[in-house]
């Protein structure tokens, strides 16, 4: 085996020291974005910026206590991450550190200059090879698989780079820095494969090809499915000034989305909210599999007081680890809250840079950047062999100075996503949660709605019945219009009617309850029958003022109370809710009765 | 150790920076003394190194600072606090030094005010309910300790009531434990600082006080310190004397205003208002130091008081506040007219933390549900009474009337309480169903249908009564 030129190297000298920013000199032959360690401190940083021997760094934390003439060492790779058995259920800050191990290590308060590795090094694995001794291999290629968690098949992948012939392959159990099998190539140099590979994080992970995502992912979030759908290799966002939910939308999404893995990204965020994500997820059970969800969970949080350089890095580390769960063939859905942090990271490193601003003081790379990091999503054909596909859908919030939707971040995320949920300030102070506007949102997925269902007349009626819903709601916003001009008597009972029918949509279906034990989730069936029975009233409603029904009758019907909590019904009772229909119709008739008497 | 370096080379200044030549071994960070031709001392930060050139900003300002004759001294560390158990009930300059007439501290330990972040794997969950005894608070936007919940206010707007009503108020149900009050003091009048200390005074909690004062009239660049020795002080009293510790910052506005101050004397590219563009990492590493600690007795609680230029929410400042704090407390001009008091507008205020910290064995299991109601009805009784005033009250449908009215009595008797009306929760609960029994059980949407019909029939027989 080659060893590494450990020798040679190189070490430079600070010369300046402004924030997260430090100048070395003496840097000769350093590559950009090459990671090195800073100061007497060993401060871990990554050049950004050259100058013949003059390296910018920025540095991944606090730099007090640093200053000119202290050592920086080059480390000669750049920013990577370790990709391997393990990932699951580990909780890692901006630059894959183990932040359970760090409060092992160093207490409570993160320290600097701490570098563990991100896989444990200690613990085995028991690996089961899936081919035999002499097998050609290429990149990408399955060779084994590892029993991570109950819920993940960890598949062990040949890395990138790396092709030939494989032996010395055997079960067994070994920690991931150990080779279980030997690949020799045609040259003649021998690679040893390990559990575990290494990928610098800007890089996209390689494919073979890109299909276009056209499979529903459901979330169990009646807003979201049926009205503005992602799909499994999608791409949303979701903007909104403070308290208005972004995080709670995200956090739901992170625990009922149909994906093999998550990858939840606190990026910036409050400290405490992702305590919430690790005390909960624990004991939250996917409604699909029953186990726990932190079995199919990896979570990067980078948190508002931590070092801003790794908030830059955090999203990245946590789309490459998203990306080699993808291609494994696993559906994978990455939350990053918020994209706002990253960008004003972007924006403080390129200021203390000194380089010319565009708006609002953020770097003129900022589009150029959220598209590439969004483009990272999609449904592929995976690199090597069994034939596979992975999806990797990417859902970013974003948090807009004011709430105000012309900011650059906002902005130059909506040139790249396919599904924009507008959260509104008006609907979060009336507690209608999730405040996502049903008059500004959009999504390009619509299509992928009537094909989630089994039974195809099923989806066709649920696809009408959506635009049904839209209109209705859309017809609202003029009707209140005119309420407010000439009032509510001026309205035609079919207005009203109308009026009734929206109020009954928003309510009764769009408005979801986060943190009832039931409505946080509503699957797809319970969904169609939740929107039919709604609906339904709808017509029998028209139906009964041709008939001469007073709208005020209608409107007092005892079922109207029922359809206001079918949300409740539990899944396993859904039969209920198509009941219900039933009592519409039998206190209808009575109301006819009562007319034609 | 590092022997202490002397300079007399300060080169130029201007604003609060001055610039230090032909220094070797400065660090980014730490802090200098400057003593002045006539033997006076102030106290500098390190902004900037660059190779033998310092940065350096004066927090008492630079007036009277020449470049001849005044030395610097690098004292190899950054800004410190002594710390001892008896700090407990003394007042701190805003830069920590005492200023009241007591006696010498003996320092057990000397903390950098700059801290580190808390490991978020280490952090525990904050879901203990703080009973304010405020109804808007406890009912609606319940407070937990751990969190960060800042008063959103306006200038003339009684803020300094509230925030005394808390610091006196403020008890976990059913236990009695260590308890103290720190209050940092930034760019605030004399009268305000002086109305918070009576306060405390009256009710003898000043023994378990820790004050640290920056008023109006004290340099600005200071208090880009005093929130930091304000809450080095919370963390050494919660996380090494195990105490429950609320903190009261008042005027974020004051020191973002020192922040932009500085930013614009180094001449950066300013963000939105001219503040700088790190404005909110710079504020998260003052507010993300509330919280709790794994297998830790003590806790911050944080309450931030900013006051919003021209009560406009969307200003940077309470703008980035309010994407870093756990929700806001929102004041109301026009409620403060209506002499509704507290004002709090209670449909742009909220409380992240809520969920976990209510709820039967915490207030009772009907909480959730009842405040939901009581937002809903209130949003729509505020929809009526807007149109009330555009076409007359004549012109609403009853329904509409019907919430107008819910709204109005809302207001008067579940939003408005007296300063020293110190209500149980129970009370606060019980407030919200008598207000709700004007309506059916079918408008009570929000509602468990068990709940309405355990808790609401008592409140509905008074009502009939009447």
């Amino acid at each position: 085996m080659r060893t590494k030129i450990m020798a040679d190297k190189k070490t430079g000298r600070i010369v300046k020291v402004a924030g997260p920013v430090v100048i070395a000199e003496g840097m000769t032959g350093v590559r950009m974005y090459d990671v090195v360690r800073v100061g007497n401190l060993n401060l871990i940083g990554e050049i950004v910026e050259l100058h013949e021997d003059r390296a910018s760094i920025q540095v991944y934390e606090e730099t007090t206590g640093i200053g000119p003439g202290e050592p920086v060492t080059d480390t000669q790779a750049p920013l990577s991450v370790e990709l391997g058995p393990g990932l699951i259920e580990s909780i890692y800050d901006g630059i894959q550190r183990p932040l359970n191990a760090l409060v092992e290590a160093e207490g409570e308060f993160m320290s600097r200059g701490n570098l563990l590795p991100g896989l444990d090094r200690e613990k085995k694995w028991h690996f089961q090879p899936l081919i035999k001794d002499g097998a050609k291999v290429g990149p990408g290629d399955i060779i084994g698989q590892v029993q991570e968690t109950t819920q993940i098949l960890h598949k062990i992948m040949v890395p990138f780079g790396v092709s030939g012939t494989v032996h010395k392959i055997s079960e067994g159990d070994y920690p991931v820095d150990q080779p279980v099998a030997v690949c020799t190539a045609e040259d003649g140099t021998e690679t040893e494969l390990k559990l575990m590979q290494k990928w610098p994080v800007r890089n996209a992970r390689q494919l073979k090809n890109r299909l276009t995502p056209d499979t529903l992912l459901v979330t169990g979030q009646r807003v979201i499915d049926s009205f503005f759908p992602v799909t499994k290799g999608g791409t949303a966002c979701v903007p909104g000034p403070f308290g208005t939910g972004k995080t709670v939308v995200q956090h739901q999404l992170a625990k009922w989305v149909d994906a093999d893995v998550v990858v939840y990204v606190g990026c910036g965020e409050r400290g405490n909210e992702m305590t919430d994500v690790l005390m909960e997820f624990p004991e939250l059970k996917d409604p699909r599999s029953g186990e726990p969800l932190m079995k199919r969970s990896v979570l990067i949080a980078n948190t508002s007081n931590m070092p801003v350089a790794a908030r830059e890095a955090s999203v990245y580390t946590g789309i490459t680890i998203a990306e080699y769960f993808r291609d494994m063939g696993y559906t994978v859905a990455l939350m990053a809250d918020s994209t706002s942090r990253w960008a004003e990271a972007m924006r403080e490193i390129s200021t203390r840079l000194e380089e010319m601003p565009a708006e609002e003081g953020y770097p003129a790379y900022l589009a150029a950047r959220i598209a590439a990091f969004y483009e990272r999503a999609g449904r592929v054909q995976c690199a090597g062999t069994p034939e596979r596909e992975g999806a990797l859908s990417i859902i970013g919030a974003v948090s807009p100075p004011g709430g105000d939707l012309s900011d650059s971040v906002v902005q130059a995320t909506l040139h790249v996503v396919k599904v924009f949920w507008s959260l509104e300030g008006r609907l979060a102070y009336q507690r209608h949660f999730p405040a996502i506007s049903w008059l500004t949102s959009y999504s390009f997925y619509k299509d992928s709605l009537k094909d989630c269902f089994e039974d195809k007349d099923q989806g066709r009626e649920m696809e009408q019945m959506t635009v049904e819903a839209m209109a209705l709601l859309e017809q609202e916003a003029e009707l209140l219009e005119i309420v407010r001009l000439v009032g509510a008597e001026a309205l035609s009972p079919t207005d009203r009617v109308s009026l009734e029918t929206s109020r009954s949509i928003r309510e009764d279906y769009l408005h979801q309850n986060a943190f009832h034990e039931v409505d946080t989730h509503t699957s797809m069936p319970k969904q169609y029958e939740m929107l039919k029975t709604i609906l339904h009233f709808h017509k029998q409603a028209l139906v009964a003022i041709k008939a001469d029904v007073e709208t005020a009758d209608i409107f007092k019907l005892t079922v109207r109370e029922d359809i206001a909590r079918a949300k409740y019904i539990p899944q396993a009772e859904i039969d209920k809710i198509a009941d219900i229909r039933k009592t519409i119709e039998d206190q209808m008739k009575k109301l006819h009765a009562s007319v034609a008497t | 150790m590092l022997s202490i370096k002397e300079y007399q080379t300060v080169s130029s200044i201007a604003g609060p920076l001055m610039m230090v030549e032909m220094v070797d071994e400065a660090k980014y960070g730490h802090i200098v003394d400057i003593e002045l031709a006539d033997g006076s001392i102030r106290h500098g930060q390190i902004l900037q190194v660059e190779n033998d050139k310092v940065l350096v900003q004066v927090f008492e300002g630079t007036r009277g600072i020449d470049v001849d004759k005044s030395t610097v001294r690098f004292l190899a560390k950054p800004l410190e606090l002594a710390v001892s158990p008896e700090i407990l009930g003394r007042v701190f300059s805003g830069l920590g030094e005492p200023k009241d007439d007591g006696p010498p501290l003996i320092p057990e330990k000397r903390l950098d005010i700059n801290s580190r972040p808390i490991n978020p794997y280490a952090r525990d969950y904050p879901n203990e309910f703080i009973q304010t005894g405020i109804s808007t608070i406890d009912g609606l936007n319940p407070l937990v300790r751990g969190q960060k919940l800042p008063v959103f206010s306006g200038a003339g707007l009684p803020h300094d009531q509230i925030t005394a009503q808390l610091a006196r108020q403020a008890t976990v149900l059913g236990k009695a434990e260590a308890f103290a009050v720190v209050f940092a003091a930034m760019g605030i009048t004399f009268e305000a600082a002086q109305f918070f200390i009576n306060d405390l005074h009256e009710t003898g909690a000043i023994e378990r006080a820790v004050m640290f004062v920056n008023l109006a009239n004290d340099p600005a660049i200071e208090r880009i310190a005093t929130p930091r020795f304000a809450l080095t002080a919370a963390e050494y009293l919660a996380f090494e004397l195990d105490m429950h510790v609320l903190v009261i910052l008042n005027d974020m506005t004051n020191y973002c205003e020192a922040l932009r101050e500085i930013s614009a004397a180094r001449k950066e590219v300013p963000g939105r208002r001219g503040y700088p563009g790190y404005l909110y990492t710079d504020l998260a590493t003052v507010y993300e130091r509330a919280g709790r600690i794994k297998d830790k007795k003590g806790s911050i609680t944080m309450v931030p008081v900013l006051t919003m230029p021209e009560d406009d929410k969307t200003h940077p400042v309470p703008d980035l506040t309010g994407y870093i704090t756990e929700g806001q407390i929102i004041l109301s001009r026009s409620l403060h007219r209506k002499a509704v008091s507290p004002p709090v507008d209670v449909l742009p205020s909220l409380s992240r933390l809520k969920d976990k910290g209510i709820g039967e064995g915490k207030t009772r299991e009907d909480h959730a549900d009842l405040y939901n109601q009581l937002y809903a009805a209130y949003a729509r009784g505020k929809e009526a009474q807007e149109l009330a005033a555009i076409m007359g009250e004549a012109a609403l449908s009853e329904e509409d009337k019907k919430y107008m009215t819910f709204a109005d009595k809302f207001e008067a008797e579940y939003v408005s309480q007296d300063y020293y009306d110190n209500r149980p929760v129970e009370q606060t609960l019980d407030l919200g169903w008598e207000l709700l029994s004007m309506f059916e059980n079918v408008e009570l949407k929000r509602i468990d249908i068990k709940l309405i019909e355990k808790y609401m029939p008592k409140f509905r027989k008074a009502e009939r009564e009447a």
